[in-house]
């Protein structure tokens, strides 16, 4: 019932979204991230790593629809194909949601790498939401990533906890234990950017960030109501109406799959004629 | 212009409204299950049990049941398709 399609095989990539740090957006980078993807015609699946904790099937408006879930199927109880929820809007899209009930110790490392190397035959991209923090969760999300989206906000304990995070993703990871493998490929996406505090110089700007953690940059979303009203109705901010957030994440994906997209910044334009004689607005 | 903030606020309380509904559908359920959302515990238990008893009479492959649920605010429902094997002659219920 999954895949039945003649197409070419699935590309099975890893990418575990993280941050340390809890409320900088990784979970609404998950779902717009595994939404634009699969709006791109990548088949697509998303993960929810935070045990005892769901929250990603919120975020998707999948919530009244879990049956099973990850530890379920780590634990034998269900198969993965009954477990994986088809996304109503996007065919390609799937979520796999987590147990709201059991302890993040039941994610062992064998089972996440079995349910992992079975995603891997039918999806393009797999899409790990990490919870937050550095305990066993979220090593076993990024444990098995090829790639990895660190959700940053331009402040200093998440910058702090990204660079944490980055430690980790060299060290922690089976492509940092294995010999000879190239290392997670990490970058930084920026959240909660906010154009008119940076030009205050209220708030560290884009190259701050970047020269600090020294890792390249996938994306700058902007801080923008679309973002709360996505979540409130279910939906990633992708597929909801366009907006300056959803732009943002769709040119951040479209890095992410390898496409050359130049780095533009909501908001932030040198202050025209009209700005500077008669102040700022907003 | 008045009205084009009028309407802008109003799509807005709706998302609210949206927000509030959901998560006192799922709250509902999750706090029945006997505390720590809990409730959905029992569907690998019964989708074990209807393959047990449909093996009684047919031969089905563990994965040929399929267990659905959508839960709503008065009542959920649960859907379960059981994918029979064509020798039966008859087709999936």
């Amino acid at each position: 019932m999954t895949v039945d399609l003649k197409e070419k095989p699935a590309l099975g990539r890893v990418i575990v979204i993280t941050s340390g740090k809890g409320g900088v957006g990784k979970t609404t980078s998950a779902a717009a991230i595994s939404a634009g993807l699969a709006k791109q015609g990548h088949r697509t699946v998303v993960i929810d790593f935070d045990v005892g904790l769901r929250n990603l099937d919120m975020t998707m408006g999948c919530e009244r629809r879990v049956v099973f879930d990850f530890i379920n199927v780590i634990q034998g109880d269900a198969r993965l194909k009954q477990a994986l929820i088809r996304d109503k809007r996007l065919e390609n899209l799937s979520i796999l949601p987590t147990s709201q009930t059991r302890d993040k110790d039941a994610l062992t490392k064998e089972g996440v790498e079995k349910v992992l190397d079975e995603l891997k035959q039918e999806f393009d991209y797999i899409i790990c939401d990490s919870p937050a923090g550095i305990e066993h969760g979220a090593q076993m999300a990024m444990y098995f990533a090829d790639e990895a989206v660190v959700v940053t906000n331009p402040e200093v304990s998440s910058v702090r906890d990204s660079d944490r995070v980055l430690g980790l993703l060299s060290s922690q990871t089976k492509r940092a234990e294995s010999e000879g493998a190239d290392a997670v490929k990490a970058q930084v996406l920026l959240t909660r950017h906010d154009p008119a505090r940076v030009e205050s110089g209220e708030m560290m700007n884009v190259e701050d960030v970047l020269e600090i953690l020294a890792v390249p940059l996938l994306g700058v979303i902007p801080e923008s109501q679309a973002i709360l009203r996505a979540s409130n109705i279910g939906t990633p901010v992708v597929l909801d109406q366009p907006s300056a957030a959803s732009r943002a994440y769709e040119d951040a994906v479209r890095r992410l799959t390898g496409e050359e997209v130049e780095m533009r910044i909501a908001g932030e334009r040198r202050p025209g004629l009209f700005h500077r004689l008669f102040g700022r607005a907003s | 212009m008045n009205l084009f903030g009028f309407a802008r606020k109003q799509r807005r309380a709706r998302s609210a409204e949206t927000a509030k509904d959901r998560l006192q559908i799922l709250l509902a359920h999750e706090r029945s299950g006997g505390g720590r959302g809990g409730e959905a515990d029992y569907l690998p238990m019964l989708q074990r049990d209807i393959v047990e008893a449909i093996r009684k009479y047919v031969s089905i492959g563990e994965t040929d049941v399929e267990v659905r649920m959508e839960r709503g605010e008065q009542m959920s429902s649960l859907e379960i398709n059981v994918e029979l094997p064509s020798e039966v002659g008859s087709k999936a219920g």
